[in-house]
């Protein structure tokens, strides 16, 4: 007599994705219970944070925005190993329309974040047709790139960076707009993910020839993703500028590449809630992690290493199968 | 270029190194007609196909569609012209469930701009396709995703996602291979519906006894040069098919079963 583990999703599903019948307030409940979590998470529980984990959330949130905008460039194929040209673009926007210009922050954001998204896609428009590894060695070379040349024509404050840039009026404002900015960038592609749109860019993920033949310029809809994309990480980079009153060579850093991916394999690919909850592990954890000193690094090698080991999955599937099935276990004979 | 045809593919050549896949190969294809091309495996019909539908440049020669040279257009200019194919190598969107599979189709801006903009749910169009081609409505399939169903659903869904194109001409790239005898049974009719609605189809196919039933115009390659073309007898009679195609009269009298 054997065992096999039997797992039956809850009744609450009706035949395909997204469509849903609800018949009590408990089911409702179940719906919207993980939904909610994100939201009163950041907007009523941090709050109440001590002023130094508030500041560590504020961060994480930078680092979630990068993985989100990553994640979305993964599910339609383009691998980057460049979220930090994201980043830097939108530091460098911002802090040279701030405090080279005078522009204000209600301006320098919004510029950085939609004229940003325009840079990067522009800048990645000529290896659009390159995939997977080709057009991830692209996305890694670009920062470096961009941090060499202000190094060497000292541009842009050269090595010393941007200083003297604004900070945001008060500690509010500044919290509740990168929380809510995460929140609109999640909810947004989430909610981009699930429908039509969602549909095609996916496609061209798994099969961009059937796309084509569907008479779609998958190109186009790269270019348009590579936009929403870089958008996200440049108002990231925009934040950060404002925030650390600095925009920097920094900005192009490694750490805003590889972090994102990162928490992405730690919360777990292919769908936009899986890497917002491994930045929200790994961010924090970093921090925790200070105590220890020197072996800081290696503690936090050890956890990715486990992490990524322990659940190939991701931390989030995990969860949610968890959450969504019921598993038992059932006798077969043999 | 005269636009009676609708189709016309004049003596394109393609060489991969020093492999000559097409060779100067000339048809026209009229709204509502069906063309066969038939020939030996390797003989540059997938080639021919690819070289159509915008996926290979061709080295020499042009194709014109509505009197329009698209030679070298990419794919998605060329289908959102109203040329849609198949592949023989089925590409399904394995994850999605098989109804959504056609939503790429429905979503592209050639559908979009006929409806004009009136589609209402798109997941209900794609179920009445899906019924077209064969999947039943009431059961399961339909929602099974494409990765549990079986080949000859999902050649069959390939068709379908080229009738969510309204397209005007439909190339069908060995439909019917892996399909079981009753799925190519049942799938001749669909065919030949789509043929009376004035759909102009080329069809490469293997399987003699269907197309022939379907259509009464024939191409024939063999080393990616155009050997014979006419109706099938004529095409069958002709002493190059027998000895390049069918190898010897007797196996060619069986296959047609005259």
């Amino acid at each position: 007599m054997t065992k096999r583990k039997e797992r039956i999703d809850r009744g609450i599903k009706v035949r395909s994705d997204g469509i849903y019948a609800l018949n009590s307030y408990r089911e409702i409940l179940y719906l919207a219970f993980p939904r909610l979590l994100p939201v009163v998470g950041l907007l009523a529980v941090v709050p109440f944070f001590s002023l130094y984990w508030q500041e560590v959330i504020a961060s994480t949130a930078i680092y979630a925005l990068l993985a989100v905008s990553w994640e979305l460039l993964y599910m339609t194929g383009l691998i980057s190993l460049g979220q930090s040209l994201f980043y830097g673009v939108g530091a460098y926007i911002a802090g040279a329309l701030n405090a080279s210009w005078g522009f204000p922050i209600y301006l320098t954001v919004p510029i950085a974040t939609v004229g940003g998204g325009l840079l990067c896609a522009l800048m990645l428009l000529p290896v659009l047709r390159l995939r997977g590894i080709y057009f991830a060695m692209v996305t890694l070379v670009l920062p470096l790139m961009f941090s060499r040349l202000v190094e060497a024509t000292r541009i842009l404050g050269g090595t010393n960076g941007l200083t003297g840039i604004d900070s945001f009026p008060n500690h509010w404002i500044s919290f509740c707009l990168i929380q809510i900015a995460l929140l609109v960038a999640f909810f947004g592609f989430r909610r981009l993910e699930g429908s039509d749109y969602g549909l095609v860019i996916k496609g061209i993920n798994d099969n961009d020839r059937a796309i084509m033949s569907s008479g779609i310029n998958i190109y186009w809809y790269k270019t348009q993703v590579l936009f929403l994309a870089g958008a996200v990480g440049c108002f990231a980079g925009a934040y950060g500028a404002h925030h650390d009153m600095f925009a920097g060579m920094p900005g192009f850093a490694l750490d805003y590449s590889i972090l994102p991916i990162a928490a992405a394999a730690v919360g777990g690919m292919g769908s936009f809630a899986g890497p917002l909850l491994g930045a929200f592990i790994l961010v924090p954890l970093s921090e925790i992690l200070r105590a220890l000193g020197a072996l800081r690094i290696v503690f936090y090698g050890l956890f990715l290493v486990f992490a990524v080991v322990g659940l190939p999955e991701g931390l989030f599937h995990f969860i949610r199968r968890k959450y969504e099935q019921i598993e038992r276990w059932v006798e077969v004979d043999k | 270029m005269r636009t009676d045809s609708l189709l016309t593919v004049s003596n394109v050549s393609k060489h991969f190194g020093g492999v000559v896949a097409v060779n100067g190969v000339t048809f026209k294809l009229k709204k509502g007609e069906v063309i066969g091309i038939i020939g030996p495996n390797g003989s540059g019909k997938t080639t021919l196909v690819n070289i159509i539908t915008g996926f290979i440049r061709p080295d020499k020669g042009k194709i014109f569609f509505k009197g329009k040279d698209i030679t070298g257009c990419p794919p998605y200019t060329i289908t959102d012209m109203g040329i849609a194919r198949t592949f023989q190598m089925i590409r399904p969107f394995y994850q999605l469930p098989a109804y959504k599979n056609l939503i790429p189709s429905l979503f592209s801006p050639r559908v979009r701009r006929l409806v004009g903009g009136k589609y209402g749910d798109r997941d209900a169009v794609a179920m009445d396709i899906l019924e077209e081609v064969g999947f039943e409505r009431d059961s399961s399939v339909p929602y099974k995703d494409a990765r549990n169903l079986p080949h000859g659903y999902l050649k069959r869904l390939e068709l379908g996602r080229c009738i969510a194109l309204r397209p005007e001409v439909i190339i069908l790239d060995e439909l019917f291979s892996g399909m079981s005898i009753a799925e190519v049974t049942s799938t001749v009719p669909i065919i030949e519906k789509l043929r009376d609605e004035g759909i102009a189809i080329v069809m490469i196919e293997h399987r003699l006894l269907e197309l022939f039933q379907i259509t009464g115009h024939v191409l024939v390659l063999n080393f990616g040069r155009k050997i014979a073309e006419g109706t099938p007898e004529e095409v069958m009679n002709a002493p190059e098919v027998k000895e390049a195609y069918l190898g010897s009269e007797d196996v060619a009298k069986e296959e047609i079963g005259c």
